[in-house]
Formats: structure tokens, C-alpha cells, sequence
């Protein structure tokens, strides 16, 4: 989230769209509610009417995997009838950019195309086509005056002119009167002093183009002037507590913690790597602020080897594992290369593959493959024991399972970062249970067999004897020091063995560590300041609770803040401001810096004196982009600029009706023999789509044992329109099939109005969705199945993750 | 003081915290129920199970509505089971609060089934030895100064609760907010019983019993008027006896 979960009260128009926030984040419904009460709006655009659905102003329905199409019809209608937020646009966003000759859409393929023959890719963009025209100084020449015809804003008229209403609805399924009350609604939150925010969860990323769906949010929220102000944002709901905290220390392949890059097998020494991902701006006005690269991959390698890491060593960076240049390591790939046999053993800790996995049925024969396996989880699972499940012979199976029980979140002390990225400690209820141990004793006491056994030998033992590895009190993990160990200490110098204040006091010559640079002030001299619970709230009262937890960066709630003021540092929204400049001014001047309300996003002066003339000390507000600007035109995206719409890549739809190429013609598609795809197949004609219910939790694991949990909700269902029901004979509440070309699992039918079918190009599609929250494991009956048994193994080219949201299905009687 | 809840349908997400809080806090065992083609389980009220939300598809002019309806005992401020059971050591009143309380004594009530029909939204459920049970206010909790454990674990400002005079005072306010976009909404039989539901629509689309219906009341009425018509007379012929 840019902003936070308190903060959505603030909000005067709320989407949800891609998420089901009643059912799936019952608790943020408080504050929708609290919206709701002050005039706000709510939108709620889903494939199906949920429990959310109840509760919105506006409801309307579109087929899965179209919320480009939906999305791009809105920028359209914003464009057509000027209802962006002009000075924002112009001043904050890249909207005024020019972009270089080389740039051209046709025809589905934005410039610079390539087909890729070997796969898993389908294809790839050389994105030197889509950059922007320089001036003499090397800074993007802009047009304020968004008149230029290869200006941003002009070339994303263009692009989207397509996205008329009635081609949109063509697509998506949505009666046109239903876009235009969601455009006409969510687009008045343009008007300077209102704001619109946007929830969504994996119903926007769990597609080929995920990535570019949550792209569209952010265009019109940068038209709109919707980023960095209070009710606005861009608020990715997370599926699990802390999800984001998990992501912030790098659990995912392509970061280290603090998002910086893993390293390339190119980037050859450690001047080479900061070199490679240190951007470099010209303009004085961009605050650039990733040009400190170097100083959080020194404290972090610092961090990582402690005394060993010296100058002359480069500070250990031959000991961090390199990742091969354009090749992937995600989960999709990893349960591939598995499933070819190149992967020897895997640790399962604190997941079920087996069930959370997109083609499941592929991921379970995979871990066939592998030597061993060790599930470390509080209960036994479908994934443990994969070897004795459904279609299973367990004397084929060499697979060595190794089970190591962990205790639960309550028996163990630490921090989660929830959605809103606040860092909240909590202490330890009971004592683990039994012989389980916390996640942080287990891995201790496996780095410390590991070390010893490096002693005795192996290959390349450096990486694993010089890492520091002392965070046990009296022989027992200690989260504490873990947690000042990601804060950062000074090294050297005066303060030597004291905590550091914040990142901006992080050196890159190795005099300080810190393992997280973006958790720098979680954990100072004065306390932990993610046990903090005060219950004041900041000056501008729009429920900040600057003392309550802590939250990243340097405890700014709302980033991008410095976009909620004007050129003049005073805010758009004079009742719920977030920050506003209040230093002096003499003859029109400022003449001294203070802020109030949030932590700005930097203290340099505003961009203009109150007098209207330009300052040279100021910055633009978006410092985390190199130029400083929101992108509207996004050139870093592995699939263009703009977003586009594209089929899924199970679709029941012959062509894309917006242009000649169906799908994403760079996502990735695995080829082994378990990866059946079929599009326009007659026997897998219904569109299928997976979520999550209320009562239980990601595979069930935790809830399925529960019995007043499996009480609500017993068994795996399929909800389907009254019309599909009444094509297929099926009566609600019978069993009933369903199939993709890749599984079939067993389901009650639930016969309901809240699906209806589709008209699509002239012909009715009917959609259907199944949870995924079950297991054969349990309940003890072994015919409640995981949804994933469907999905397909493709996902989105940028992040990998898994199209499990829009495929298609059969369903059958049984 | 007497004591009141007041359910507002129209914050109610169904995410049934309140039913699962329930049980928890009585610690009454799971149903082993099956998916019938709703989300809305267990089927019915029980023994075991003193409250469901109702999750009812609707049409109302043409617009589809899920309607949730949390169901329990209303604690009726004249309660026909307590009269038709006319027996406190078995059904009684708790007088500071109001609450409608059955104790492990309706089993020995010879009028078991009586006592269930007289109910004018048929809440109370037998056990397989006649024990009669429902919604206890969860007056232990109330006691000792918490909110019922349905109240507390609401995250969607549904359940209310709290002295009888502020639950009315919220919910005349709530309705009053609801109505500008609902004309038809209404608190249900809110001066006849003590957990006051609020309604965007006609009480019957969300669940059978939510309202008393006006032949029940009738009945039960003329029924609790000859039962105090009679019971001086039965005491009188138990003291003359």
C-alpha cells in the first residue's frame, strides 16, 4: 500500500476491483464503512457479486482477465472529457515527457519487438525504442504545456482512442451504461481537494498481464492527482499478515532485502553491480534518491559478513549468489526445472505447494523428482505428504520427506509489516508446544549444522563460514537482535556499536551495517519503535498515528506525499491535508524549511515560492524515480509502456478484439508434457477463475483442522449462473466436475444469481469460480481438492507470478 | 438498566466472526454439515448452535441483493417462552439486564414443545434428553462488564450493544441514515424485544422468522392472556389443595 488501512476512510471514492475486501479483509471494511458514512463512494467491480458486492454503491460485473480493457476505456473517458488533474499531471508526473521517434504501437506490439525461439518467454522488447528525447544535459526534455504530440499525455490519448465503450464492452462483458456510471464516478475524484483510491488483492495480479493491470490503476491515479494524498494511493491488499514484510526482506528470487537487485553473474565485482543499478539523473531538480544505491549494498554486505567483509574484499560480494543474465528463478520456473529433474532437494517452510501452486497436479509429480524434501509447517500437510496422495504409488517415490514442526505465530515473538508497510513487534503468548520450534530457532540451529559442516569441506565453503551468524541470547534465537541487525549499526567512528538513526546516515565505505536499509529507524537507541503503541494522531488528524508501530520509510505513512501539495508546498486538500510546507517566507520567498503533518517524502523546499518563482534547492516529489516523476509512460515494464489489453492465455475468445495479438506476446509458457493449453477448445468452454473465501486461510492448512471453520464452509465448491446450471442439468447443492486440460477435481455445485453469463463479441460466455482453500488431506473425507489442480503454469512476464484467476474449465455432471 | 443489542443488516459483510465467536465462548462443538449450494451453514439453529447468519439472494426491482441476517434469540421484553414455561428455575429473566436465560432445568419442563412453539421467531432447540438452549446474552461476559462475544468480534460495526435507551437512540439514528437511501427500511418489532434489528428491506427476504408475524403475536398473546388468567387460579387451587 502507498498509503495505509486507517486511511481509506479518507477516501471520497473507493474501487474495488481485483480484490473482495468484505470477505478477504473483513477488518478494512471498517473503514470503507467509515467512507461511506462521511459521503464517500464505493465501487466494486468483480466477475462475480460477492459479500463485498453488498456493500458497494455501485456494482457491475466483467469477465476475468478483461480489467485492461476496463481500466484503459476509463483513462479514455478521462482523456476525452479533461477530467485529469492538469498542474499534477504536468509538474509531478512524466505526463509532459517527450518520448524519442523510435517509440510506435501497431497493431498489438509496441516497438522494439522480438520473438523469442527458446522459450520460456514468448518474446521480448528492446526498451531502448521507448526512450524519452533528451536535451543537452541529458535530462527528458518536458512539455508543460502537454501540447507536444509525442508528449506523454498525447501518445496515451492515442494509445488508448481504441477503448471506446462499445469495443470495451465487447470485451469485457459490461453493459456500456455500467462503464460509463463507474468512469463518471471514479473519474470526479479529479476535481482538486477529492480523492479515489483503488483496493485490489490477486484478482489484478494473478494474470499474464498483472503487472499492467495494477499499471492502469496507477496511470489514472497520476491523472486523477490521486498519489501521495490521504483517501488516494495505490493499495494492494496482502494475502497473507505479513506478506509485505516477507517481501521487503526478500523472499522473492530477484531482491535482496530493501529491494535492491540480486546480483548478475555479469555484475563481476561490487563496483560493477552498484554501477549496474545505481540510476544516474542530470536534472538538480531530481532527487534520484536510488543514486545512495551503494551505500545500502555496502551496509547490507556489511550486514551480511560483519568483520569479514573488508574493502579489499569487497566487502564479500564474491560470496553472494549470482543469477544467471535473463534467466528466471521464480516459483513457476522452479517447479519446472523440478519437474525436469534439475532440482535435487527444497525446503517447504511455512507453504503448501502442493495446493498453493498454480498446476498442482505438475507441482506434486514434481517434487517426485527431488532427493529430498523438508516441510517445515505446523501441521502435516498436502505437500508433506505428497508421496502418499491422490494417484500417488509411494514404493515408486524416492523422495525423503523430513518433517520439522514449527510453532505458531502466537508461541513466538517478532514483528510483521501488514499492507499499510507498518512494522508492528509483537511479544510471545505461550511457549511453543511440544518439541515445534519458531521459525528463527529452527534456521539458527540449521546455519549452525551447515557451518560445521562446511568446516569439515565442500565446495566454495566461503559464503557460508565467513556469514555472521550470532543472534542467540543463552543459546536461543533472539529476535531482537535480528531486528536491530536489519535497523544497522555504526561500525566506526564515535558511535561505534550504536544503532544508526536512519538511512540517510548509511555509508558506502563500510562504517555502517544495516541488512535492510528501508527498516534504518525501526530500531534506534530510543527503543523499538515497532512496539510503540501511542495513540496520538499527527496534527492533521487524518488517523496517521505517527506513534502507533512503526512503518517504512522512516515512518511515513503516506508516501509519494510531496505529490499532495501544490508547486507552492500547500496541500490540494485543505480538510485532510497529509503534509503542508510551513517555513517563512520574506518578500515572496521562503526563506527557512519546515514541514508539518507526515513525514514528507524529503525536506527540501517546495518546487515554487509563494511569489510563483521557481526554486533551484527543491525537488520533484516522486524521489524514487530517477527523473522524479510518477510514470504514467512506463518504460521499464517487460511488456511496454502502456498497458495493453490482452486475452489470458485460456480464453474464450478466438481473436482480441483490440488488436491482432491475442495474448501477451512476452509472457512466459512452460512446454513440459503436464502444461496443456487449450484456447477455444469446445470442450473447455467456461471461463474459470479461483478466490478465497472468508472462513478459511490460503490452502486451509490452518483452517480446514478447524471444526467451526469447516462447519461454514465443509467442502470445495463451483459457483455458477442459474442459466450455465440450467444448460448442464445440474441442480444446486449436487457434486459436479471440474475439469481444464490440466486437472479435475470434484465439487458442489452452487447455483446462484450472483454469476451471470457474459455477452462477449455477440456470444454468451459463461464464467464459473471455485476457493482454492482445499486439500485431500482434509477434512478426512479426501474429496475436497485444490482449485490449483486447474490453473495453468504461465503468469505475467515482469513478476512471474501464476494466471491462476482466468483459464478455462468444463464443468460436468458426475 | 436493561440491556439491548441492536443489529445493523446493513453494515453485515457475513463474514461470521459472530457466529464462530459464539461458539467459542460457549465452547459448543461443530455441526458436521455439508455444502448444500449456499454459503449459509449450518442449516438451522440447534442445540449446539445458537446463531446463524442468514445469506438470502434477492431480488428487489430488479437489483440483486445478498441480504445477511445474523439470527438469535430477541430476549423479548415479554417473552412467551418464559410465560408458557412458567417455571424460573427453568426459564427466567435476568432482571438487570433483561436477558431471557434457559437453564439445564427445561428439561424437566413438561411443556418442552410448547415452550418452542410460543416463540414468535422460533429460536429455542431440545437437546435429545428435552434440555432446551439458545442465546444467553452472553450474560457471564455482561456480568463481569464485557460486550456479548458476537459484539466483540464484529469488525463491520453490525453488532451492537449496550443499555436499552442508547441501542434505541443508535439505532432511530441509523434508520434515519439508511432510509434516505432505502425508503423502506425499518427496525424490526424494536419495542417488543430487546435485540433490535435494522433492515434495508421487508424483513421476510432475509429470513423466514425475522419479524413476528402478526397471527403469531395474536396468538401468542391471547395464549400468555389466558395463561395469567389461569395461573392465579392454579395457584389458588395449589394452595387450597
Amino acid at each position: 500500500m502507498t498509503n495505509h488501512w486507517i486511511d481509506i476512510r479518507n477516501s471520497d471514492c473507493i474501487l474495488i476491483m481485483g480484490s473482495n475486501a468484505a470477505e478477504n479483509h473483513p477488518i478494512s471494511f471498517k473503514y470503507v464503512t467509515e467512507a461511506q458514512r462521511r459521503g464517500g463512494i464505493v465501487i466494486n467491480v468483480d466477475p462475480r457479486f460477492t459479500r463485498t458486492s453488498t456493500r458497494a454503491d455501485i456494482y457491475t460485473s466483467l469477465r476475468s482477465g478483461t480489467d485492461i480493457a476496463f481500466l484503459g476505456g476509463m483513462i479514455k473517458y478521462i482523456m476525452d472529457n479533461k477530467l485529469y488533474n492538469k498542474e499534477y499531471v504536468a509538474n509531478y508526473t512524466n505526463g509532459g515527457f517527450v518520448v524519442g521517434k523510435a517509440f510506435s504501437f501497431k497493431n498489438g506490439l509496441f516497438a522494439g519487438y522480438k520473438v523469442n525461439d527458446i522459450g520460456p518467454l514468448r518474446g521480448s522488447y528492446d526498451k531502448k525504442k521507448w526512450a524519452f528525447e533528451m536535451d543537452a544535459n541529458g535530462v527528458p526534455k518536458i512539455d508543460h504545456s502537454l501540447k507536444n504530440s509525442r508528449c506523454v499525455t498525447n501518445l496515451l490519448k492515442k494509445h488508448y482512442s481504441r477503448y471506446n465503450t462499445k469495443l470495451v464492452s465487447k470485451i469485457t462483458g459490461t453493459p456500456e451504461a455500467d462503464l460509463l456510471k463507474v468512469y463518471k464516478a471514479y473519474a470526479a475524484t479529479g476535481a482538486t481537494g477529492k480523492a479515489g483510491t483503488s483496493m485490489y488483492a490477486m484478482g489484478w495480479t494473478q494474470h499474464t498481464v498483472g503487472v499492467q493491470n495494477i499499471r492502469s490503476m496507477a496511470i489514472i491515479q497520476l491523472l486523477l492527482g490521486n498519489m501521495g494524498v490521504a483517501g488516494g494511493g495505490i493499495n494492494a491488499l496482502r494475502g497473507e499478515s505479513n506478506v509485505q514484510g516477507s517481501t521487503d526482506q526478500c523472499l522473492l528470487w530477484h531482491i535482496w532485502p530493501g529491494y535492491l537487485k540480486s546480483a548478475r553473474a555479469s555484475n563481476t565485482s561490487l563496483a560493477a553491480y552498484n554501477k549496474k543499478w545505481t540510476p544516474k539523473s542530470n536534472d538538480p531538480l531530481s532527487a534520484n534518491w536510488w543514486q545512495n544505491y551503494p551505500k545500502y549494498s555496502v551496509s547490507l554486505l556489511k550486514s551480511f559478513f560483519g568483520d569479514k567483509a573488508t574493502k579489499a574484499n569487497d566487502f564479500g560480494y564474491d560470496w553472494m549468489p549470482k543469477v544467471d543474465d535473463g534467466k528466471d528463478y521464480s516459483w513457476l520456473t522452479l517447479f519446472d526445472e523440478m519437474y525436469k529433474g534439475n532440482v535435487t532437494g527444497f525446503f517447504a517452510w511455512g507453504q503448501n505447494p502442493a495446493c498453493s501452486g498454480a498446476n498442482s497436479n505438475k507441482t506434486r509429480k514434481a517434487m517426485e523428482k527431488v532427493d529430498w524434501m523438508v516441510n517445515v509447517n505446523i501441521f502435516d500437510n498436502e505437500t508433506g505428504s505428497f508421496w502418499r496422495g491422490p494417484g500417488m504409488n509411494p514404493s515408486t517415490i524416492k523422495t525423503e520427506v523430513f518433517m520439522l514442526p514449527a510453532c505458531v505465530s502466537v508461541e513466538k515473538e517478532g514483528s510483521i509489516t501488514n499492507s499499510g508497510r507498518w512494522m508492528q513487534w509483537r511479544y510471545q503468548g505461550p511457549k511453543p508446544l511440544g518439541n515445534s520450534l519458531s521459525d528463527g530457532d529452527i534456521i539458527m540451529e540449521l546455519g549452525n549444522k551447515i557451518k560445521e559442516l562446511y568446516k569439515e569441506g565442500g565446495a566454495f565453503p566461503e559464503p557460508i563460514l565467513n556469514l555472521k551468524w550470532d543472534y542467540v541470547t543463552d543459546g536461543l534465537y533472539d529476535p531482537h537482535k535480528v531486528a536491530k541487525e536489519i535497523n544497522g549499526y555504526y561500525l566506526e567512528g564515535p558511535k561505534k556499536g550504536k544503532l544508526v538513526e536512519s538511512f540517510s546516515k548509511l555509508k558506502a565505505d563500510g562504517s555502517t551495517s544495516s541488512a535492510n536499509w528501508l527498516y534504518c529507524n525501526s530500531y534506534t537507541e530510543k527503543g523499538n519503535m515497532s512496539a510503540r503503541r501511542g495513540q496520538k494522531d499527527a496534527p492533521n488528524n487524518i488517523g496517521l498515528y505517527p506513534e502507533f508501530a512503526w512503518c517504512w520509510p522512516v515512518n511515513r505513512r503516506i508516501i509519494y506525499n510531496r505529490a499532495s501539495v501544490d508547486l507552492k508546498g500547500q496541500p490540494w486538500d485543505k480538510k485532510d491535508w497529509v503534509i503542508r510546507f510551513a517555513g517563512e517566507a520574506k518578500n515572496g520567498k521562503y526563506v527557512s524549511k519546515k514541514w508539518l503533518g507526515d513525514v514528507p517524502d524529503g525536506g527540501w523546499y517546495p518546487l515554487e515560492n509563494p511569489d510563483g518563482t521557481k526554486r533551484k534547492d527543491a525537488k520533484h516529489p516522486f524521489i524514487m524515480r530517477k527523473h522524479g516523476h510518477g510514470q504514467i509512460f512506463g518504460p521499464g515494464r517487460a511488456d511496454g509502456p502502456f498497458p495493453e489489453h490482452y486475452e489470458p492465455m485460456e480464453c474464450p475468445v478466438e481473436k482480441n478484439y483490440m488488436s491482432g495479438q491475442r495474448m501477451s506476446p512476452v509472457a512466459p509458457v512452460y512446454s513440459t508434457d503436464a502444461d496443456a493449453h487449450m484456447t477455444c477448445d469446445p470442450r473447455f468452454s467456461i471461463v474459470g477463475t479461483t478466490y478465497r473465501v472468508s472462513e478459511h486461510w490460503q490452502t486451509g492448512l490452518m483452517t480446514r483442522p478447524q471444526p467451526w471453520l469447516l462447519e461454514l464452509q465443509p467442502q470445495v465448491f463451483v459457483e455458477m449462473s442459474e442459466e450455465l446450471a440450467k444448460l448442464k442439468a445440474i441442480k444446486n447443492g449436487e457434486r459436479v466436475k471440474v475439469s481444464s486440460p490440466r486437472g479435475a477435481l470434484e465439487c458442489t455445485a452452487i447455483v446462484t444469481k450472483r454469476f451471470k453469463p457474459f455477452k462477449i463479441g455477440g456470444t454468451i460466455v459463461h464464467e464459473v469460480g471455485i476457493p482454492w482453500h482445499f486439500g485431500w488431506r482434509w477434512p478426512e473425507s479426501g474429496t475436497e481438492e485444490s482449485a490449483n489442480l486447474l490453473t495453468p503454469s504461465t503468469g505475467d512476464p515482469n513478476t512471474r507470478i501464476p494466471e491462476s484467476k482466468a483459464f478455462m474449465v468444463n464443468v460436468s455432471k458426475m | 438498566m436493561s440491556k439491548a443489542f441492536f443489529i445493523d443488516t446493513t453494515l453485515c459483510t457475513a463474514c461470521r466472526g459472530c457466529q464462530v465467536a459464539c461458539k467459542q465462548w460457549h465452547d459448543l462443538p461443530a455441526e458436521i454439515t455439508k455444502n448444500r449450494g449456499t454459503y449459509e451453514n449450518p442449516p438451522d439453529l440447534s442445540f449446539n448452535t445458537y446463531k446463524v447468519v442468514r445469506m438470502r439472494e434477492q431480488v428487489v426491482n430488479g437489483d440483486l441483493k445478498w441480504l445477511f441476517f445474523p439470527e438469535q434469540c430477541r430476549h423479548c421484553i415479554e417473552a412467551p417462552c418464559l410465560e408458557t414455561a412458567g417455571d424460573s428455575s427453568a426459564i427466567y429473566r435476568d432482571d438487570k439486564t433483561g436477558a431471557i436465560i434457559f437453564t439445564a432445568n427445561t428439561k424437566n419442563l413438561n411443556n418442552v414443545d410448547e415452550v418452542i412453539e410460543s416463540c414468535p421467531y422460533n429460536i429455542p432447540r431440545k437437546a435429545a434428553d428435552g434440555t432446551l438452549a439458545k442465546c444467553d446474552m452472553c450474560i457471564d461476559r455482561v456480568e463481569n462488564g464485557l460486550p456479548p462475544a458476537c459484539v466483540q468480534t464484529c469488525p463491520a460495526g453490525a453488532m451492537n450493544f449496550g443499555d436499552r435507551d442508547e441501542m434505541l437512540a443508535l439505532a432511530k439514528k441509523r434508520l434515519a441514515e439508511v432510509k434516505k437511501k432505502n425508503p423502506k427500511a425499518m427496525l424490526i418489532d424494536e419495542d417488543t424485544v430487546s435485540v433490535v434489528y435494522l433492515v434495508a428491506y421487508q424483513p421476510d427476504l432475509y429470513c423466514a422468522n425475522a419479524m413476528a408475524s402478526n397471527a403469531d403475536f395474536l396468538s401468542i398473546t391471547r395464549h400468555m392472556a389466558l395463561k395469567r388468567m389461569i395461573r392465579p387460579l392454579t395457584d389458588l387451587t395449589s394452595r387450597l389443595l
